[in-house]
């Protein structure tokens, strides 16, 4: 009995002992950047003391919380981040699924080349370099765009001083800089699809336009539903650096482009407030994890080939 | 059918060609104004603004900043020594870890999946990870702070999985045959096919270590380690941050020029990059796509 055992263990190792050690390095760096704050996310319950440590310090069950929902902060970063988040996904598909039709009817390869890497290019910057675009754009006094403005007659806008623009100048940026990669993604779904295809609908006299709507839309379908999932899943997150950068971290702007994402951050670095910044860390991870499961149980329930796992 | 496809609605082809034309100005011309403004004279650029094409040209911007460059310098080495190392080491530990998840006789392949996948479905948050990374390891105002983070990216893994999977088992079985090794066959067989994958996550992590100043602004303080984003960041609030010479009393000191100069400067490298990565890039990024 023994001995079978650990025949069988010998037989294991043997058959994936090496295979096991390639994934050593990525598992343990995982392990530490990815799961030791998993449990330090204990520290949402506690009322943290800097010399007892995360295991130290006294329990505060949900204390943390309680401040965090009392506030009207709450309220305000979750419905900017959901808001705001499902904008840019609304928006950033029908411009990358638009630009990606449109590409897909360019017969000369060599400018198809140039229009991908064209759309694609704003992707490679940082959300600095967008921030110092954004500035030179909506500065009051030097701006591009106050200067059109005056141009036309009318009156400069104060940008960073008016919370009532952001959503839309965050939609435009944040398509700006996302879209050509996304029309990349769709345009190769679109390539895949076989010839023969629109070959009968042309024999059956189908228009441009039915065969988008009868072959080419349908088929991206897929694609379109993992990738839409996959933001659906993260809609409780935003993207830091577009709302830290672009927005300048402006107080000013705060009622609108403040999400939880900014909150935290500020909360721990700027107030020193640990309690309230791990507490809404630690919802944003929790509501997160939901919805990601949710999307996911839906699309499965749709389309079964489409779901993440 | 061919002629019929060549003579078929020229005027459409047109119209598509004036309408990409015009988005793909679009998603340039910002950066050109950018650069405009590096090369334009302070005074100027303070007197009309910004525009597409100096008003009044000027290098005034550069030469400020080669006149002390020793905080461009670092910033430059620090964010080179970066992408470098990260990149590298990057590349290596996750097409080592996504390899042996495309094998089928990988008896470990579910579990360790479900291990990686789990990290993109639930995170511990800003808070825990700023304590792991400061009071656990101790890497505050180290280079590696910078690093390690980013080291494995649980999508990236996926994608290169999804990539080996298509790599005939023949290939595989006839080697384990000839009594290859696990190591040389990764190392010798699977790595030489891989490229198109390899380039493309190889430019994904570029970019991450290149354009990052996140895990900067919560791990670095020591002003020798501040990579070039970060220093970007900086100037835009405290122009002092690049050239302590600034509080000498030149007749004028030039701040908005210059850093949109350090800015055109930041990008410069990553564009090369691209067009470098550029040939594998939508051949790599199809094959994730399809399926993550």
């Amino acid at each position: 009995m023994e001995n079978s055992k650990q025949q069988k263990w010998r037989r294991f190792v043997r058959r994936n002992g090496h295979l096991a050690i390639m994934t050593l390095p990525g598992v343990l760096a995982l392990f530490c950047f990815a799961y030791m704050p998993m449990f330090g996310a204990i520290i949402a319950f506690k009322s943290f003391n800097v010399e007892k440590g995360i295991w130290g310090s006294e329990w505060a069950g949900f204390d943390n919380f309680r401040y965090l929902f009392a506030s009207s902060d709450a309220w305000r970063i979750t419905y900017n981040t959901l808001y705001l988040n499902a904008l840019f996904i609304v928006f950033g598909l029908i411009i990358s699924v638009g630009l990606a039709l449109l590409m897909n009817e360019i017969k000369n390869r060599w400018m198809n080349r140039f229009y991908q890497s064209a759309l694609f290019f704003p992707y490679l910057l940082s959300w600095v370099v967008v921030g110092y675009i954004g500035f030179t754009l909506l500065s009051t006094d030097n701006g591009l765009v106050n200067k059109w403005l005056a141009y036309s007659g009318a009156e400069p806008i104060q940008w960073f001083a008016e919370p009532k623009y952001w959503p839309v100048i965050l939609v435009l940026v944040n398509s700006w800089k996302i879209a050509g990669y996304y029309s990349i993604i769709y345009l190769a779904g679109m390539l895949g699809i076989s010839n023969d295809f629109y070959e009968a609908a042309r024999i059956d006299g189908a228009s441009k336009w039915q065969q988008i709507r009868s072959i080419t839309l349908p088929l991206l379908v897929p694609i379109i539903t993992v990738m839409t999932l996959l933001q659906i899943g993260r809609i409780f997150y935003a993207d830091f650096g577009l709302f830290y950068n672009v927005t300048r971290d402006t107080g000013l702007l705060y009622e609108t482009t403040d999400v939880i994402d900014t909150y935290v951050f500020r909360m721990l670095r700027t107030v020193g407030d640990i309690g309230m910044a791990s507490s809404a860390g630690f919802y944003q991870a929790i509501v997160g994890l939901l919805l990601v499961v949710l999307s996911n149980y839906v699309v499965r329930r749709i389309d079964k080939d489409n779901a993440l796992f | 059918m061919e002629l019929r496809k060549r003579s078929r609605l020229p005027a459409a082809q047109i119209m598509l060609h004036v309408i990409l034309l015009i988005i793909s100005l679009l998603c340039i011309l910002p950066l050109i104004v950018v650069i405009s403004a590096s090369l334009s004279d302070e005074a100027a650029l303070t007197q009309n603004g910004y525009s597409l094409i100096p008003t009044q040209f000027s290098l005034d911007a550069y030469q400020f900043l080669f006149r002390q460059p020793d905080q461009l310098l670092r910033s430059y080495g620090v964010t080179f020594l970066v992408t470098g190392i990260g990149t590298i080491a990057s590349l290596l530990v996750t097409s080592l870890l996504a390899y042996p998840l495309s094998r089928k006789d990988f008896q470990l392949r579910r579990s360790l999946s479900m291990y990686i996948l789990f990290t993109m479905l639930f995170s511990g948050g800003l808070v825990p990870s700023y304590m792991v990374v400061s009071r656990v390891f101790h890497l505050k105002d180290t280079i590696w702070s910078l690093i390690l983070p980013y080291l494995v990216i649980a999508w990236f893994v996926f994608l290169m999985r999804t990539f080996f999977a298509t790599i005939p088992d023949e290939i595989i079985e006839s080697a384990k045959i000839d009594g290859v090794g696990e190591y040389r066959l990764y190392f010798q067989i699977i790595v030489p096919l891989s490229t198109p994958v390899l380039a493309t996550i190889g430019l994904f992590c570029t970019l991450n270590y290149w354009n990052d100043w996140y895990l900067a602004l919560l791990y670095i303080d020591d002003r020798n380690l501040i990579p070039l984003q970060y220093l970007l960041m900086n100037i835009m609030k405290n122009i002092e941050v690049i050239n302590s010479s600034v509080n000498a009393t030149t007749s004028i000191i030039p701040s908005d020029t210059v850093r949109m100069a350090t800015a055109t400067l930041a990008i410069g490298p990553i564009i090369f990059v691209y067009l470098f990565f550029q040939k594998f890039f939508v051949r790599g990024l199809t094959v994730g796509a399809v399926k993550g």
